[in-house]
């Protein structure tokens, strides 16, 4: 163990609700840290439990069993109001009945300090988010994404230690969403506070953060940054989870290493990255976009024949649903084909490329 | 002419429309009766003498009803108190325990007076007063009307904590308040309207009683409607039309402000 | 809030002390004394006289005469009859009145659906004493019907309305039918105007839809309604005192009688415990009945 204090050591967290052995598990023994002065984000489908372990961290529920630290100091039993951390919630959840400036000072105020003191801090943190003109306003004169601007100062005014975000763009349109992103990003950076944050929107978690760790049915199946999540899943659920991707039953043919050669109903034998652990059959996983229409430099030949289905096109992008010859569909991102004059017809047949570092190997039947 | 297009509402049903004006008249008739006869010189319920006020003077002069009209509001602003502090703080604690056994059988409990039959809580009053050998006055209507009020107390408030999002007491628990600094700064601002208006409710509920008032109140003690029920018995003379008028008039408003305070929205 | 540090178990429930145990005091406990005082023996100067007798009860069924023997009377079972039958009677005139008023209300455009009820709740919080007394002034042969229909011509003497059991019906159902509006709007507020689109485009005519669709939202008000008319309606003291000139005598101002004039307390007791009894069976049966009909649906 390094001699490094983490803004945030799970151990073996567990939480059930109802009957501690046949209740049902909202988690299932979480392990993970959060390094300080980190942006780090909890992703994963609703009912995964992203949100019970942000309730957890916060002081909301109490744990079933195992340890959570702050900055190495053990918290589980320390109430909500007992703990330095502060929570940004979904649905605001700012109090109608106080003005701006007064919910931006209530943690403060409820610390006991002095009134000069929360009336100075409640400037600076209104200047911080641009919501000084509004300060005796109340909450329900506020469009979502103002609401959204005082929720954050509110939780930043007593200064946490780690602030706990829970989905709190989900409710903006989303052009102010994609607007607050980089915005929230940039307050991180500026207050140096550890972010936690709760997301189900993958391309939110893979733009905004250092560090990210997916959950689905209560248990943390990957922590780690976005190029690693989104290149090396752990596990088929993190590669269906992450991102757009073509799933091929294949048989293996041989291993060396860390590849394995690979063959299934319709594609060439091709080299794969190995996560199957030895087994002799499992599912290929290459993304729509190292799927290539033409040959070319660290490419490999991946299928010979693949029948164009329907083409769809998103302006940035154009991808070709085709069909192999077992019936098994492929998605093809080619940028060269989007550029291409004139997109090819419908029931023509075409050679699929790949990049030769792409496919990658994974135990299990998959979707 | 051609016909393009149908006349049928989803939803209504004919008739309906009509038949509820004529529920509205069944039930504004008799109130409207009272208060035009209140204005009427003549004291024959059937014939107009002219327009009125004599029945007032007549009603406002009569020293023992002034006494039990005040008597009545005594009873009523204490009632109304007791039972929405009451009210308010086991709402608090049964809307944080929802669900649970004891908690159920706590607002069965409290709404008990609610679903009773008058006649059998005014007799099983009467008999507890009775028994105990002492007589506290205006203090066992007091008593009595409490435990009347308090379900009417309680409904409101209730109702207001569960339209209020269950996040706000955590944002505040987030932000270090201690769970009585979340009720004082959080909750009670937020239940004010609930409060009022069941405080408001229980007070035209007691102003109201009649049943239990009758066997509890004692010589000393007579509240408006057992003192009305009295003038009622000697024979139906027109200031009681006055004092009716004047009590539907007051209750009326007391509603009214409450059912407005009451429809706020909790956001 | 559940939070990690467990507080008290008696600390968490504290608020809710106080309100249960005001009424355990002041409503429990004398309800248990009801019940002994309908064992007691009678003090004629109102009251009771200490030790244990079953007169009250025998009374019921017996009248007892002057040489002391005792003879079967139907009297007083006469009266229990005659409450369950005007209650019953008032409460489906209620139904039949409430409900098309609820379902017209819950329909209309928000801003008017609150005026509509507000206008339904006025007279559900006036004095019960003046509303009813109100219907004397309507109802006496120098009152405003017969006045109106002598001078029309109509009728050349009063015609004998109050002090019947029309009139008793008359004021309970005047009384009541707020108490049968609002539960059945409850509902009907919540039944959604797709749904009845749905059963429409879905072929059902009007009939069809109230059948289908309206009837079954509304049953659980329907139900709601129901008891918060019959029960007071049994019980009920003013319009049988007021409207039914104490000549078509009713539980209620039976009770009454016995805690005052009559001053015969164990008897007055004794049919408090009885009304108390059909209360507890009705109420019985309805949760037995909600248990398996709507399992989970009745709030």
């Amino acid at each position: 163990m390094l001699d490094v204090t983490h803004a945030l050591e799970l151990d073996l967290v567990r939480k059930t609700y109802g009957d501690p052995l046949h209740g049902h598990q909202a988690l299932t023994g979480a392990s993970f840290h959060v390094k300080d002065n980190e942006f780090f984000t909890l992703l994963g489908p609703s009912g995964s439990g992203k949100t019970t372990l942000l309730r957890l961290l916060a002081g909301f529920e109490s744990t079933t069993s195992g340890e959570i630290r702050l900055y190495g100091k053990p918290i589980q039993s320390l109430v909500a109001e007992q703990r330095p951390v502060n929570t940004v919630f979904q649905q605001y959840s700012l109090f109608p009945h106080m003005t701006i400036a007064e919910n931006v000072g209530f943690g403060l105020k409820m610390q006991g300090r002095p009134a000069r003191e929360v009336a100075a801090r409640v400037e600076e943190m209104l200047a911080l988010v641009k919501m000084e003109a509004f300060r005796n306003r109340r909450p329900a004169q506020l469009s979502g994404g103002q609401q959204q601007r005082v929720a954050l100062a509110r939780a930043l005014a007593p200064k946490p230690k780690v602030l706990l975000l829970d989905e709190p763009l989900s409710a903006l349109d989303l052009k102010l969403r994609q607007a607050m992103r980089l915005e929230l990003k940039q307050l991180q950076a500026k207050t140096g506070i550890t972010f936690v944050f709760v997301t189900h929107d993958q391309e939110e978690a893979l733009a905004m953060s250092d560090r990210i760790a997916v959950l689905a049915d209560g248990v943390i199946q990957q922590v780690g940054g976005p190029r690693e999540i989104y290149d090396r899943p752990a596990n088929l659920f993190v590669a269906d989870f992450i991102g757009d991707n073509n799933f091929l039953k294949v048989e293996v043919l041989s291993r060396q290493g860390a590849t394995a050669m690979v063959r299934g109903a319709g594609i060439e034998a091709v080299q794969a990255r190995d996560a199957a652990q030895g087994a002799s059959q499992g599912t290929l996983m290459v993304r729509p976009e190292a799927l290539h229409l033409s040959a070319g430099e660290g490419r490999v030949r991946f299928a010979e024949k693949a029948r164009v289905l329907a083409d769809i096109y998103l302006g940035n992008a154009l991808t070709y649903v085709t069909a192999l010859p077992d019936g098994t569909h492929l998605n093809i991102r080619d940028e060269d084909a989007r550029r291409a004059a004139k997109p090819i017809a419908e029931g023509q047949t075409v050679e699929v490329w790949a990049d030769a570092e792409a496919p990658m190997l994974f135990d299990g039947a998959g979707k | 002419m051609a016909r393009n297009s149908h006349s049928r509402i989803i939803g209504q049903f004919p008739g309906f429309g009509k038949f509820t004006f004529l529920f509205f008249v069944y039930l504004y008739l008799p109130i409207i009766v009272v208060m035009v006869l209140s204005f009427n010189a003549s004291p024959a319920a059937t014939v107009w003498g002219g327009f009125s006020l004599e029945w007032y003077g007549k009603a406002l002069a009569n020293a023992d009803l002034r006494t039990a009209a005040w008597n009545s509001i005594q009873i009523a602003v204490s009632a109304a108190l007791l039972s929405t502090v009451l009210a308010t703080f086991a709402a608090n604690t049964l809307h944080r325990l929802t669900g649970r056994k004891d908690a159920t059988l706590a607002q069965g409990v409290i709404m008990l007076p609610l679903v009773l039959p008058e006649i059998v809580m005014a007799v099983a009053l009467l008999s507890f007063f009775s028994s105990l050998g002492v007589s506290l006055g205006k203090g066992n209507l007091i008593i009595a009307h409490t435990l009347l009020c308090l379900p009417f107390a309680f409904l409101p408030i209730r109702a207001r904590l569960q339209g209020m999002d269950a996040s706000l007491t955590e944002a505040a628990a987030d932000l270090y308040a201690r769970p009585f600094s979340r009720f004082r700064h959080v909750t009670l601002p937020m239940l004010m309207p609930g409060i009022v208006s069941g405080f408001m409710l229980a007070f035209v509920v007691s102003m109201d009683n009649f049943t239990v008032s009758l066997l509890v109140s004692q010589a000393g003690s007579t509240t408006l409607p057992v003192f009305i029920f009295g003038m009622l018995r000697v024979g139906v003379t027109p200031d009681v039309n006055a004092a009716s008028t004047l009590i539907i008039l007051a209750s009326t408003a007391l509603v009214v402000v409450s059912f407005l305070l009451a429809g706020r929205n909790p956001k | 809030m559940s939070t990690p540090a467990n507080q008290g178990k008696l600390a968490e429930r504290a608020g809710m002390l106080p309100a249960a145990l005001f009424v355990a005091a002041f409503l429990l406990v004398p309800l248990g004394l009801v019940v002994a005082y309908s064992f007691m023996p009678a003090n004629s100067f109102g009251g009771v006289d200490p030790g244990f007798s079953t007169d009250a009860y025998r009374n019921v069924l017996y009248e007892q005469r002057l040489d002391g023997s005792f003879r079967l009377s139907a009297a007083y079972l006469l009266i229990v009859w005659r409450s369950i039958y005007v209650a019953g009677l008032t409460t489906l005139i209620v139904l039949a009145i409430s409900l098309p008023v609820a379902i017209y209300i819950a329909r209309q455009v928000p801003r008017r659906r609150t005026f509509l009820l507000l206008m339904v709740t006025i007279p559900f919080w006036a004095n019960i004493l003046i509303r009813t007394f109100a219907w004397i002034l309507l109802l006496r042969d120098t009152g405003v019907i017969n006045g109106f229909l002598t001078a029309l011509g109509v009728i050349s003497s009063p015609l004998p309305l109050l002090n019947t059991t029309g009139a008793v019906l008359v004021g309970l159902v005047y009384t009541f039918a707020p108490f049968m509006v609002l539960p059945i709007y409850g509902r009907m507020e919540r039944l959604q105007q797709s749904q009845l689109e749905a059963a429409h485009d879905l072929y059902a005519n009007r009939w069809q839809v109230f059948r289908h669709i309206v009837w079954p939202a509304a049953l659980p008000g329907v139900v709601a309604g129901s008891l918060l008319t019959f029960i007071p309606c049994l019980g009920s003291l003013i319009a049988p005192e007021l409207l039914g000139g104490g000549k078509q005598m009713m539980l209620g101002n039976l009770i009454y009688r016995q805690f005052s004039e009559a001053r015969n307390w164990p008897f007055g007791a004794a049919i408090a415990v009885l009304l108390l009894v059909i209360v507890a069976l009705i109420g019985l049966v309805q949760v037995y009945l909600a248990r398996r009909k709507f399992a989970g649906k009745v709030a």
